[in-house]
C-alpha cells in the first residue's frame, strides 16, 4: 500500500470538507474492494475518508411499498431484515448470496453499486427493480447509474447516500455463483413492476443491462417457456477463465428460466 | 503514527499504528497475537477471521484504524480459565484439523455462525464456512466438528 492520510469524519459535511481539501482523496466504505485495490497498489489515494461513523448513512427502512437502504448497510443486515424479507424477499435473497458472511459483514450497499464490479449482485437488483440511487447531490435512476465497466454516473466529490426500491408485484433472482468468490458468473433478476416487466442481467457483460426482448416476451406471456429461442449474443458478452462468451450467453437464458420460475 | 485504543479479548489496549497497517498484522506484530493467521492475503482465505464488534470479519481487509474503539476478539481470546471454548474441544474431538493453519479462522467463523443460528444444519455450515478455505482435511471433520461444537454450545 502507498502512504496516505486517514479520516474518520462524523458527518456529510466534514467528509465533504475533508474530500474538498484533500488532493486525490478516495471514500473508503467496508474496505471489502478498496482495501485490495490498494494492497496492490491499483489505487495510491492521497487520503482515504472512511465513511463508518456518518449516522446519516445509515438505517433501513420498510413501508408504502418501497424498501430504502442506507449507503453504509451491510449485505448481512439486508439479508437478515425480517422487513426486506417481507417486502421484497428476492432483495433479501440476492443479499445473502453476496460472498461469505465474512464480507456481508463488511460489504456494503453504497460501496458494491458504486464499484460496479461487473460480476457484483446488487446491480441487478438496482436495475431490475427500477430502484432510485439518492446522492449527495441528486437522485439517480437506475437506469442512467450504470455506466460502463466499474463506471457509474457518480462524480468524484458525490456520494451514495441511499438506495430506495419501490416494491414489486413478484421478483426473484438466479445467480450461477463463481464457486471460489461467489460472485455472479451470470446472474438474472426478473421483475413485474408497476411500470411492466424488467430483467437485468450481470456478470456477463461490461456491466448490468436489461433485456428488452425477454422483456416483451414475458409482458405477453409470464411463463418460462416464453422465453424459448430469446438470446442475448455472444459477441456482446464478456469471456474470461471463468466463463467463455458462448457459455455465458447460454446460463442468461438458463437462470432467466429459473428466476420466472421462483417468482412463483 | 497515530495511536489507536480498542479493547482485545476483553483488555483494553492502546498501541501505535501505521496508517497503512492491517488489523490482522497489528494484532500479530504490534500485540504478539499470532493465533490470528495471514493465508492469501487477499479477501479470500479466512484463516484471519476475527470477531469485530461481535461479528466475524476478515482482518487481513481491515485497516488497524478502522477498529479504533472496536471490541476484537481473537481465537486467544476463546478459551476462559484454562477451558477451551466448546467450538475448540469439538475441533480436537471430530479430528478437524491437520495442518491447523486455517483452524483458528474456522473456529471464530463457527463461533457465530452457531451463536447466531440455534438451527445450524449441515447446509447452512456449508454456506458459512464458504469464506473459508483449508487445503488439509477435506472439510467433511469440520462440518462434523461445527455441528457438534454448535450443539455444545447451546449447553
Ligand atoms: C472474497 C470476496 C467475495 C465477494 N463476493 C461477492 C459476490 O458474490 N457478489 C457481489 O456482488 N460482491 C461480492 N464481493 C464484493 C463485496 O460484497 C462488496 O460489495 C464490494 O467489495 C464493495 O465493498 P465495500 O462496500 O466494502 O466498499 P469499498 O471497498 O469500501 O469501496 C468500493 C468503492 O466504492 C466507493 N464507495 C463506497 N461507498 C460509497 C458511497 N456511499 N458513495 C460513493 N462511493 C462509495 C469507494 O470509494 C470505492 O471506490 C466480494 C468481495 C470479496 C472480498
Ligand atoms: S488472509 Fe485474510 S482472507 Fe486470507
Ligand atoms: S488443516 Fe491444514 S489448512 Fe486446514
Amino acid at each position: 500500500m502507498y502512504e496516505f492520510q486517514y479520516h474518520r469524519p462524523e458527518s456529510l459535511d466534514e467528509a465533504a470538507k475533508i474530500f474538498a481539501g484533500a488532493d486525490d482523496p478516495k471514500f473508503l466504505a467496508g474496505g471489502m474492494t478498496m482495501i485490495p485495490v490498494m494492497k496492490q497498489r491499483l489505487a495510491m489515494p492521497s487520503d482515504i475518508i472512511d465513511l463508518s461513523r456518518i449516522g446519516e448513512l445509515t438505517g433501513l427502512s420498510a413501508g408504502a411499498g418501497m424498501v430504502t437502504i442506507g449507503a453504509m448497510t451491510p449485505h448481512a443486515e439486508v439479508a437478515g431484515s425480517k422487513e426486506v424479507e417481507k417486502a421484497i424477499p428476492a432483495l433479501a435473497a440476492l443479499a445473502g448470496g453476496i460472498g461469505d458472511p465474512a464480507v456481508r459483514n463488511r460489504g456494503t450497499i453504497g460501496g458494491s453499486i458504486a464499484n460496479n464490479d461487473p460480476s457484483a449482485d446488487y446491480p441487478a437488483a438496482v436495475l431490475g427493480l427500477n430502484a432510485t440511487v439518492h446522492t449527495t447531490a441528486r437522485d439517480i435512476a437506475a437506469d442512467a447509474f450504470f455506466t460502463d465497466m466499474f463506471e457509474t454516473a457518480l462524480e468524484d466529490d458525490e456520494l451514495i447516500t441511499r438506495v430506495s426500491f419501490p416494491a414489486p408485484e413478484k421478483a426473484a433472482y438466479a445467480k450461477f455463483a463463481n464457486p471460489a468468490s461467489r460472485y455472479a458468473t451470470a446472474g438474472v433478476f426478473v421483475a413485474k413492476t408497476a411500470t411492466g416487466i424488467r430483467v437485468a442481467v450481470t456478470g456477463a457483460g461490461a456491466c448490468v443491462f436489461r433485456v428488452e426482448a425477454m422483456e416483451q416476451a414475458l409482458s405477453k406471456d409470464f411463463s418460462p417457456g416464453a422465453l424459448d429461442g430469446i438470446a442475448v449474443p455472444a459477441d456482446e458478452l464478456n469471456a474470461d477463465i471463468h466463463a467463455s462468451a458462448e457459455y455465458r450467453s447460454h446460463l442468461i437464458g438458463v437462470l432467466a428460466r429459473r428466476a420466472v420460475l421462483q417468482t412463483g | 503514527m497515530p495511536t489507536i485504543s480498542l479493547t482485545v479479548n476483553g483488555k483494553p489496549v492502546s498501541a501505535e499504528a501505521d496508517t497503512r497497517q492491517l488489523l490482522s498484522v497489528f494484532l500479530r506484530e504490534q500485540l504478539g497475537l499470532t493465533g490470528t493467521h495471514i493465508g492469501c492475503d487477499t479477501s479470500q482465505c479466512g484463516v484471519c477471521v476475527i470477531h469485530v464488534d461481535g461479528k466475524a470479519v476478515k482482518s487481513c481487509t481491515m485497516l488497524a484504524l478502522q477498529a479504533d474503539g472496536a471490541d476484537v476478539t481473537t481465537i486467544e481470546g476463546l478459551a476462559s480459565e484454562g477451558e477451551m471454548h466448546p467450538m475448540q474441544e469439538a475441533f480436537r474431538d471430530h479430528h478437524a484439523l491437520q495442518c491447523g493453519f486455517c483452524t483458528p479462522g474456522m473456529v471464530m467463523m463457527s463461533v457465530v455462525l452457531a451463536r447466531d443460528n440455534p438451527d445450524l444444519d449441515d447446509d447452512a455450515i456449508r454456506h458459512g464456512l464458504e469464506g473459508n478455505l483449508c487445503r488439509c482435511t477435506g472439510y467433511q471433520n469440520i462440518i462434523h466438528a461445527v455441528r457438534a461444537g454448535a450443539k455444545a454450545m447451546k449447553g
